[in-house]
């Protein structure tokens, strides 16, 4: 993974540098071991959790069933919004709240869209791909307006995003004139449930392809890059000749284009919409998965694999909760344990603590053998 | 960086009330204001000043749920210029918000308060200044905690005999056990506690009635959808879905969709839903459900008339009025019903 | 401890994560001495203070201090302080949004209670004795970076300390402020301060030091008197071989060979940007090196920043090999051939977080465009021939740029745009702040490249260093460029002369 080393002599390998704080260095250890211990609890207490089983759904479709199906299938939304949430966190060291009301706006847009003015359709009004596509504009749009109130006027982007935050759902009601539109097309509820013929809920796939652009995205242009140089030191960035505004501006619309595609898998879950409780409190979530891969909040350097995995480990930590009858109205309590342990974790002066009280039982171990 | 915050809420405020302008059902008379703005229009003293009767409504967010979007669509249907009102509409689900903008408009002297409180409590202050004031209080919809002097009327909807009908309708089934997912709605609302409680009485006195679960999924499609199916992923058998409103109803039910097992009329489990969406009766019509408890959102004809009683020196009849309210059964729910309660 | 001694530090060791950062090292402060701690880049001169200062925990050795029973223990700034050893640090570790009077106060004010009006008068009263230019209650980041760093000293010099630690505060001091400066270090050792002095400027160690320590690579090469040390020696001390090297680039009189003919490869013409200059003409040809020269604030990256539109532009034109081009940012000047070292190496230049590699292909990468990355194996290359060419010391090319030292931070930026293979290169003090070996290595490729063709700008607020490589300078004073000097009026008392232009009108 690493070079080697150019100086030997400036190289002295610290004798006591144990495999444990090698692992603790890892950008990837805090969201890898939550879900090792995860699994671990669930194994010992019953594995039966992990059962997938072969069912028929009511269109007479084979589908699979089980704990894990529903991790996957859950995290969907999750998932894709903290990807877009880990780009706007390292372009401009803050989160953008906004994204479930924006989800709401973009879910209301798409519903609209295919329902036309109906307030129960039984069939599209209009291509499903063209509400999408219109869904997605519309939510850039919204990105934009954050991005440009952070990128060009410089507020705060918790701040800038509040107005949005405030806004949003009244602008998702206003879209639709406060009617609730439902859509009974089945047709449309395939990206929310399951394809004919697909054991496999198709939101795991429509994930799997954001996870896929976003990797080619990474690798194909220098996004990664300009990203985290702008997020670290804007300055610099200017003088290397980067536009700094624009490309936490893009940040922005890439979020909205993720929070488009989270609000149409949400929407075609059902068919409907609930303006002010669709993806309540999915911002903090998305913000928590950013937060658990490890990533500053404060920007800069990111890891998107390790925000996935962050986004995956909350969802099997609620649906163990639920497993386990955890009231729902608890589940805040246990996410803001995780919330506790992690910013202790991650705390450098922890961390120091940690390695230190490492190395003691490392030499005895030495002395003993 | 202080000015930036103003000028964030300032947007945010205008946003939201352009948000609001749009809305269709807003008759032209009705204005929204931001909790501190006053209408200057509003201030004229008694009725007898104006043709016009002044009224302050404070409702909670029309967007909760289908239920509260009719229940607010009606009031604004009803307190409309042409039928001789002059009012201000307030939706909040903040009991605090919704305290100082009732207190600002005691202070406005309109002649009637309107209230469909967020909170039971902390309502002692606004209610005691209406009386020096002379404005009267009417509650719809849900109650609060005073004494019943402080308010003229109160028009609600019974959570404990919606309850009470939906446990005595599930009873009359006859099923040899009752394994029940019971949905609850957001903890602590009136309509929760009424719903609850009379499942849970049932559940504690009957040996065959058992609860797989019972979690809140705070009003909530999607979150009603993954606790179903967490316990359909466990394996627990259930027979019976009691979701404390529609929206939570679809959400399970759109789980049981995924695990291909049969609801409805002749389905394994029985599909239980509350309150009064037209898409909702069209699935217990449909024999997708199994029942709904009808809770009526429509309060705005009776407290239009309780109104034009008080304001010809008519006191209205009874201090507690309940909305008529009824359940619904799959087998016997009828088209006719269908076009007369449904919203 | 030792007659005199007010600070012992014995066999002091510090390890960092892959690096021996100092091994058994012992230093002695007296009582009113002027202590000079030297040392290149890397050699352990501030791990030492900030060990002393409890900003690192040691892994070995003791420290004593006058007044303190047995090994005192230091395990944070405030113990520090507590026991009279004050610092002032080469990076401003001040707080830019409180006011002076509070940045002087900060974490000394007794009770919960501040009075203010108290407060304000105190500072008021030190800042005036040391005629540093500031009012109490200005805010600290309107100060210019000079007033800034005077402010540390008042802050420091205001606790009563008995141990003074001055991390490199000349760097950013213009000629009169370390006169007043250097007053003051007197002015304390006679009350019986003992001062800590660490620099890269040999002339002012000899000029106000007693004593100096040298370390090398982290150990103690030995503590001498100063008049026991020529500078010469000194040097071959820190750097641990002889000084052909020195006398080399002496013996070279700058670009002076380099023909004055040929077309300019950038001209321009009454260019002034929104950062206060005055409109300035400006040419450079191939192969030519020259410089900018004047007191700190005169004006001097002023130009060189309105050149790489780092700045505004307000006004003038600017031809690239004749033809007119437009620089309206940084990008529309790299697209030109021209790169730009920073004088702010921390703010400006690197980007911290990010590695030695990403830092080194950064400039080339945003001129080959969004959608045509660098491949991972080719940025490993380009960054392994940097730093083995510009022997830049780093565990890997994978090390945040952030944890080298300053000398090899300023190597990976000069990689950086040596990499976009400019044509004129312009390099705003590339060699503040960093140790006498890289300076000269520094130099010496400045007058390299020149030799292959490259057009170079050299700005240094050391005169000896202009003269060494440049062979044209432009004088600023005051926001305007007031003369230009070449061949045999390049010497150190004509440019002083033009810089302070008394008596030229």
């Amino acid at each position: 993974m690493t070079t080697p080393v150019k100086n030997p002599e400036t190289q002295v390998k610290r004798p006591d540098e144990s495999l444990f704080k090698r692992l603790t260095r890892q950008q990837l250890f805090i969201p890898v071991a939550a879900l090792i211990l995860l699994v671990l609890f669930n194994l010992i207490a019953d594995p039966s959790f992990f059962a997938i089983s072969v069912k028929e759904n009511s269109l007479g479709n084979p589908v699979l069933s089980g704990n894990i199906i529903s991790v996957l299938d859950n995290a969907s939304e999750l998932v894709i919004l903290a990807i877009g949430m880990t780009l706007v966190t390292a372009s401009s060291g803050g989160q953008d709240i906004s994204v479930g009301a924006t989800m709401a706006i973009a879910g209301s847009v798409i519903l609209r869209m295919v329902c036309g003015n109906e307030v129960s359709a039984n069939t599209m009004h209009m291509p499903l791909i063209l509400a999408v596509l219109i869904g997605i504009l519309v939510s850039m749009v919204f990105g934009a307006f954050n991005g440009t109130l952070v990128a060009y006027f410089k507020i705060q982007p918790m701040v800038a995003t509040l107005i949005m935050f405030t806004a949003g759902r009244s602008i998702a009601a206003w879209i639709n004139n406060n009617q609730l539109p439902i859509m009974n097309d089945i047709t449309f509820k395939y990206a929310g449930t399951f394809l004919p013929g697909i054991p496999i809920p198709t939101p795991v796939f429509i994930t799997a392809l954001v996870i896929l652009i976003f990797w080619l995205v990474l690798k194909f242009t220098t996004l990664g890059l300009y990203t985290q140089s702008v997020g670290i030191n804007a300055n610099s960035s200017r003088l290397n000749g980067l536009d700094p505004k624009l490309i936490k501006l893009l940040t922005y619309v890439i979020l909205g284009v993720c929070v488009a595609i989270a609000g149409f898998i949400r929407v075609s879950r059902s068919g409907s919409i609930n303006y002010s409780r669709i993806a309540e409190n999915i911002e903090m979530d998305a913000i928590l998965a950013v937060a658990l891969g490890g990533n500053a909040l404060s920007g800069g350097k990111f890891n998107i694999y390790g925000s996935i995995l962050g986004a995956y480990v909350i969802q099997f930590l609620t649906t163990t909760l639920y497993k386990y009858d955890v009231p729902s109205t608890a589940l805040p309590a246990y996410k803001a344990v995780v919330v506790i342990l992690l910013v202790v974790l991650s705390a450098p002066v922890v961390r120091e603590k940690l390695a230190s009280m490492k190395k003691a039982p490392a030499k005895a171990a030495k002395e003993v053998s | 960086m202080k000015k930036i915050f103003a000028l964030a809420l300032a947007a945010a405020m205008s946003l939201s009330l352009a948000a609001c302008g749009g809305n269709n059902n807003t008759p032209a008379a009705s204005s929204t204001p931001a909790a501190g703005s006053t209408p200057a229009a509003s201030t004229p003293a008694a009725p007898s000043a104006g043709e016009l009767i002044t009224v302050g409504v404070i409702n909670n967010d029309p967007n909760e749920s289908g239920y509260r979007t009719a229940n607010d669509a009606a009031m604004r249907a009803t307190f409309t210029e042409e039928n001789g009102y002059k009012t201000t509409f307030y939706n909040n689900n903040d009991a605090a918000q919704q305290i100082a903008t009732a207190q600002q408009m005691v202070q406005d002297e309109v002649d009637f308060l309107l209230l469909s409180p967020a909170s039971t409590t902390g309502w002692d202050t606004v209610l005691k200044d209406a009386q020096a004031a002379g404005t009267q209080v009417i509650l719809f919809d849900r109650m609060l905690e005073a004494d019943e002097s402080m308010y003229v009327a109160a028009v609600v909807s019974d959570m404990p005999a919606e309850g009470k009908t939906a446990v005595d309708w599930l009873a009359a089934q006859g099923l040899d056990e009752y394994n029940i997912i019971h949905i609850q709605g957001h903890m602590g609302s009136d309509a929760q506690l009424g719903r609850t409680g009379a499942l849970d009485e049932k559940v504690a006195a009957e040996a065959n009635w058992n609860y797989v679960t019972q979690q809140t999924a705070d009003w909530d499609e999607a979150t009603a959808r993954t606790i179903t199916q967490s316990v359909i992923d466990s394996g627990k058998p259930f027979n019976v879905i009691y979701a404390e409103n529609n929206g939570m109803a679809r959400g399970a039910a759109a789980a049981l969709d995924a695990a291909g097992i049969t609801h409805g009329k002749d389905g394994d489990v029985i599909v239980m839903g509350f309150d009064s969406d037209k898409w909702a009766f069209e699935e217990v019509l449909a024999g997708r459900w199994n029942y709904m408890g009808l809770c009526n959102p429509l309060q705005a004809e009776t407290v239009d008339s309780i109104i034009k009683d008080l304001a010809a020196g008519k006191e209205p009849a009874q201090k507690i009025i309940y909305t008529p309210e009824q359940g619904f059964d799959c087998n016997t729910l009828t088209q006719a019903d269908v076009d007369t309660y449904g919203t | 401890m030792q007659e005199g001694a007010v600070l012992e530090m014995r066999g002091i060791c510090k390890y960092f994560p892959g690096v021996r950062a100092l091994q058994d090292v012992d230093f002695t402060l007296r009582e009113g001495e002027i202590h000079a701690l030297m040392g290149e880049n890397g050699a352990g001169k501030s791990t030492l203070i900030k060990v002393l200062t409890g900003v690192y925990p040691k892994d070995g050795g003791e420290v004593r201090i006058r007044g303190v029973e047995g090994a005192a223990v230091i395990r944070s700034p405030q113990d520090a302080q507590n026991a009279g050893i004050s610092t002032v640090y080469q990076e401003i570790t001040l707080c830019p949004n409180l006011s002076v009077a509070e940045n002087m106060y900060i974490g000394r004010t007794k009770g919960a209670v501040t009075n203010w009006r108290q407060m304000n008068q105190g500072a008021g009263r030190i800042l005036s004795s040391l005629g540093i230019p500031a009012s109490p209650t200005q805010q600290l980041g309107t100060c210019s970076i000079a007033v800034q760093q005077m402010v540390a000293i008042a802050r420091a010099v205001d606790m009563e300390c008995k141990v003074l630690i001055l991390d490199e505060p000349t760097s950013s001091l213009d000629e009169q402020e370390v006169v007043k400066l250097f007053g003051l270090m007197r002015d304390l050792k006679a009350k019986g301060v003992g001062i800590i002095f660490v620099t890269h400027f040999l002339e002012q160690v000899y000029e106000v030091c007693d004593r100096i320590t040298v370390l090398r690579d982290g150990q103690l090469v030995g503590e001498y008197v100063i008049e026991d040390l020529p500078r010469v020696q000194l040097v071959s001390k820190m750097l641990g071989k002889e000084l052909d090297d020195m006398a080399d680039i002496k013996g070279e009189s700058g670009g002076a060979a380099i023909s004055q003919d040929g077309a300019p490869v950038l001209e321009a013409t009454e260019l002034c940007s929104n950062a206060g200059i005055k409109p300035f003409d400006f040419s450079i040809r191939k192969g030519e090196v020259n410089g900018f020269t004047g007191l700190l604030g005169s004006g001097r990256s002023e130009c060189v920043r309105a050149i790489f539109g780092a700045d505004h532009v307000t006004g003038g034109a600017v031809k690239m090999d004749g033809r007119e081009v437009r620089i309206k940012k940084p990008l529309d000047a790299m697209k030109q051939g021209i790169g730009y070292l920073p004088e702010d190496r921390k703010g400006d230049g690197i980007v911290g977080d990010l590695s030695v590699r990403e830092n080194i292909i950064l400039a080339y990468q945003v001129m080959k465009g969004f959608f045509r990355p660098i491949s991972r194996a080719q940025a490993e290359a380009f960054a392994d021939n940097y730093i083995e060419l510009l022997e830049i010391k780093t565990a890997s090319a994978d090390t945040p740029i952030k944890s080298l030292s300053g000398g090899n931070q300023q190597k990976c930026i000069l990689a950086r745009w040596l990499l976009t293979d400019p044509k004129y290169l312009i390099l705003d003090e590339p060699t503040r702040g960093i140790d006498i070996g890289t300076k000269i290595e520094i130099q010496k490729l400045v007058l390299k490249l020149a030799e292959k063709g490259k057009s170079i700008t050299f700005i240094s607020s050391e005169i000896d260093e202009m003269l060494r490589t440049c062979s044209r300078l432009i004088v600023m004073r005051d926001r305007k460029a007031v003369g230009e000097l070449t061949g045999e009026d390049l010497t150190q008392s004509k440019i002083m002369a033009t810089i302070a232009g008394g008596d030229e009108q």
